[in-house]
């Protein structure tokens, strides 16, 4: 499903961020820039958590500016607090078949499956409490998994591991985003970690979010305000 | 708990130890004294069980209607965001500095004999309202306890991360749903806690049953013992019933500190509504009928009282203004007492932490429970202990303020204490290693980071002691009064023009009191 951003405008007080762009089917795209640049922000506004004060939100040419968030296409992990903690980790990924909760035994299946394929098999009964930062990510894919939404946006999910097992969780979303064909959209301000899954980059700073660009391109050849940020 | 590095000095001891110690006199030596006093008495009788029974009945009829209550109100702050929520949330946090009389005369003027309730009734043929007794004893602990238990409910719900409301947004939960996922797991810790907060407040209150209660059938614990000793002058029986309310409030008090989770009085209530469910028709009538309901019930009795005030308060006679003087001198030495008592026990709890951790907790938790202490109960003691040697009309106002000191002390150390072992953990380390020590050290390191607390606490224990009609009643000639008394005694003889003026002045004193203190501890603070 493709996303366009049509001259999109959001402020807030001093912050202000401006966009307008297309992402494509499919793509793999990095949002990648300093902190307090507005790249959750921008993210909160494709998935219907902020309207923007002027301009559209666009799925497949279809303008969704004002559909709430539950009627849009999009599975989203936040870097904490994916899981609800008096859930077991089953009943947490379950609600992504059903938030009701009501469930088959054929669901139940299926959540076992999706568990076993973030490499959490039988580890269903267990509360959220009881398993690592990284391990409770994984859940919380898991759910991403069941819901087969075509839009998968992630808000620094990895922010808090350590690299070995960023590594992993990367490789681990690479997966499944390209077993379910989704467009895939990540909040990051590691440049590595752009350019370890993204095909695309939408550098982010001085209050505009850029055309995205070719990432191996963009790190390669990096424009000024990347560049400050970056360091080099 | 942080760990010092700084040695345990002997000032730490002499000071921390000497306000410990006079904090143990006032709540466990007066208890002693009491016990050694009432040894000499019968067996309770039926009328005091009846008096034991009100007492825990009222207060569980309080505690569970301000729970009812306060839990669909602060559903509804939470989740919608509309003009005024602001001042709401404000004046939602007044009535714990509104001295409780003042309440009461408000009350009295929506509820009494010949209040609007009354007047609007009648025209239905409908007899006056009769506020004195149970009905008025619970009505006015739910008016007091209300913006408590919505305050702390507000909190819980600001505690849910809202990534958990993004994220119900995203998977489709509705209203239902969000109240079983979210609303029904925080309610199920922050419940039990503030029940028990309210249930012990209203076990101790005295003002409340004293204008409104009375009587065989109305009568608290700390009523009973305020007329045993001020007019059948029965130490025995007085001394027999600060026990029974003694153990109660310990209980209690030990029950609540186990179960209830600190309560924050000025952050994270006003962050931003964002919630993505309970837009239909239905959840919007009722958070609008409900916090109708309750800004009309809230509102109403202090704003009827305040305005009624304005003109008799340019006739107030001249000892009301003599007490007027008490009002403020007891409430500035109470205020000097509870800080001083709170940064030096803090100061030497910490430096404790790093050798002896038992008995750093033991302290604090010795210390906390002051909350179970009932002023009426320490009052008398001092009564008891004081009695032989001086008259107890001539310490009237040094004993109101030194109980009231103590019954702020708990506020007081839970604002300084963590301040001071997070000025410890930031500034201490650098401090030392820059050689700086003891005062010095202090000064530079550690106060700038208090200031705040110090100021707040310095406010809250002033306004307190202000609005605080307890002790004073015990031991007051009838020359001496404070502003609460005064009011009490007016409001006695039917002076209700008068007892307005004098609540327009109250009030007005204690909310600059407060402003006062609050706002020099903010002066010039550029920390982060």
């Amino acid at each position: 499903m493709s996303i366009t951003l049509d001259k999109i405008k959001l402020s807030h007080g001093e912050f202000t961020l401006t966009a307008d762009f297309k992402i494509k089917e499919g793509q793999k795209v990095a949002l990648l820039g300093p902190s307090g640049g507005g790249k959750s922000t921008l993210l909160s506004t494709i998935a219907g958590f902020k309207i923007p004060d002027i301009g559209r939100v666009l799925y497949n040419e279809i303008d969704i500016t004002n559909m709430p968030p539950a009627k849009r296409p999009i599975a989203l992990l936040f870097q904490e607090h994916n899981l609800f903690p008096h859930l077991s980790v089953e009943k947490n990924v379950a609600l992504g078949i059903n938030p009701t909760l009501r469930l088959s035994a054929l669901d139940i299946k299926v959540v076992k499956d999706a568990l076993y394929r973030v490499g959490l098999d039988g580890q269903g009964q267990k509360m959220p409490f009881e398993l690592s930062g990284g391990q409770q990510q994984r859940v919380a894919l898991a759910r991403c998994l069941l819901r087969k939404q075509p839009i998968l946006c992630l808000d620094e999910p990895f922010a808090a591991l350590g690299p070995a097992l960023k590594r992993e969780m990367l490789d681990l979303v690479k997966e499944i985003v390209d077993s379910t064909k989704a467009t895939l959209l990540m909040v990051t301000h590691q440049p590595e970690d752009a350019s370890y899954i993204t095909d695309q980059t939408v550098l982010i700073a001085d209050g505009q979010a850029h055309s995205p660009i070719e990432t191996t391109k963009l790190l390669a050849n990096p424009p000024i305000a990347l560049a400050q940020y970056l360091g080099t | 708990m942080a760990h010092s590095t700084q040695p345990i000095r002997p000032i730490h001891f002499i000071l921390g130890g000497s306000a410990f110690a006079l904090l143990l006199l006032l709540t466990l030596g007066t208890v002693i004294a009491l016990w050694w006093h009432a040894e000499t008495s019968v067996a309770l009788t039926p009328s005091d069980w009846s008096i034991i029974q009100f007492t825990i009945v009222q207060a569980l009829a309080s505690a569970s209607i301000s729970i009812i209550i306060a839990i669909p109100t602060a559903r509804a702050l939470s989740r919608r965001n509309f003009r005024g929520r602001q001042i709401i949330l404000t004046i939602m946090g007044a009535p714990f500095i509104l001295p409780s009389i003042v309440a009461i005369l408000g009350i009295l003027a929506v509820w009494g004999r010949s209040g609007y309730i009354s007047d609007l009734i009648a025209n239905f043929g409908v007899g006056p309202i009769n506020i004195y007794g149970f009905g008025g004893v619970v009505l006015a602990h739910v008016f007091f306890n209300i913006p408590l238990a919505t305050r702390i409910f507000l909190q819980g719900w600001s505690a849910i991360p809202i990534e958990h409301f993004r994220l119900s947004a995203q998977l489709g939960i509705n209203t239902a749903g969000i109240t079983r996922h979210l609303e029904r797991p925080m309610l199920h810790a922050a419940v039990p806690g503030a029940f028990l907060l309210i249930f012990l407040l209203c076990v101790s209150s005295f003002t409340v049953a004293l204008a409104l209660g009375g009587g065989p059938k109305a009568t608290t614990i700390e009523l009973a013992i305020y007329q045993a000793l001020r007019f059948d002058f029965n130490l025995a029986k007085a001394s027999q019933l600060a026990m029974i309310q003694f153990a109660l409030c310990v209980v209690l008090g030990g029950l609540t500190i186990l179960l209830s989770k600190p309560i924050h009085f000025s952050q994270g209530l006003d962050r931003k509504v964002e919630r993505w469910d309970a837009h239909e028709i239905q959840y919007r009538i009722f958070d609008v009928f409900i916090l109708t309901i309750v800004c009309l019930f809230l509102f109403l009795p202090l704003y009827s009282v305040l305005i009624r005030g304005i003109i008799p308060l340019f006739t107030l006679p001249a000892t009301v203004w003599v007490a007027a003087l008490n009002s403020i001198t007891v409430a500035l030495l109470s205020a000097i007492i509870s800080v001083a008592m709170a940064l030096t026990m803090s100061a030497l709890i910490i430096r404790l932490a790093h050798k002896y951790q038992t008995a750093s907790q033991a302290m604090e938790i010795v210390s906390f429970l002051t909350l179970a202490a009932s002023p009426f109960v320490i009052g008398t003691g001092l009564f008891v202990i004081t009695f032989p040697f001086i008259s107890p009309f001539t310490i009237a106002l040094p004993v109101t303020a030194l109980v009231n000191a103590a019954m702020s002390l708990p506020f007081s150390l839970r604002m300084i204490l963590p301040a001071m072992i997070r000025a410890e953990s930031h500034n201490g380390r650098l401090a030392d290693s820059l050689g700086m020590q003891t005062w010095t050290r202090f000064y530079i390191a550690i106060w700038p980071r208090l200031r705040q607390p110090v100021g707040f606490s310095a406010g809250l224990a002033a306004a307190l002691s202000m609005g605080d009609l307890g002790v004073i009643t015990l031991f007051a000639p009838p020359d001496v009064a404070t502003l609460p008394l005064i009011m009490y005694r007016m409001m006695s003889s039917y002076q209700l023009e008068a007892a307005a003026g004098v609540a327009l002045l109250l009030v007005s004193l204690s909310l600059s009191l407060f402003w006062i203190f609050d706002k020099g501890g903010r002066l010039e603070h550029n920390l982060r």
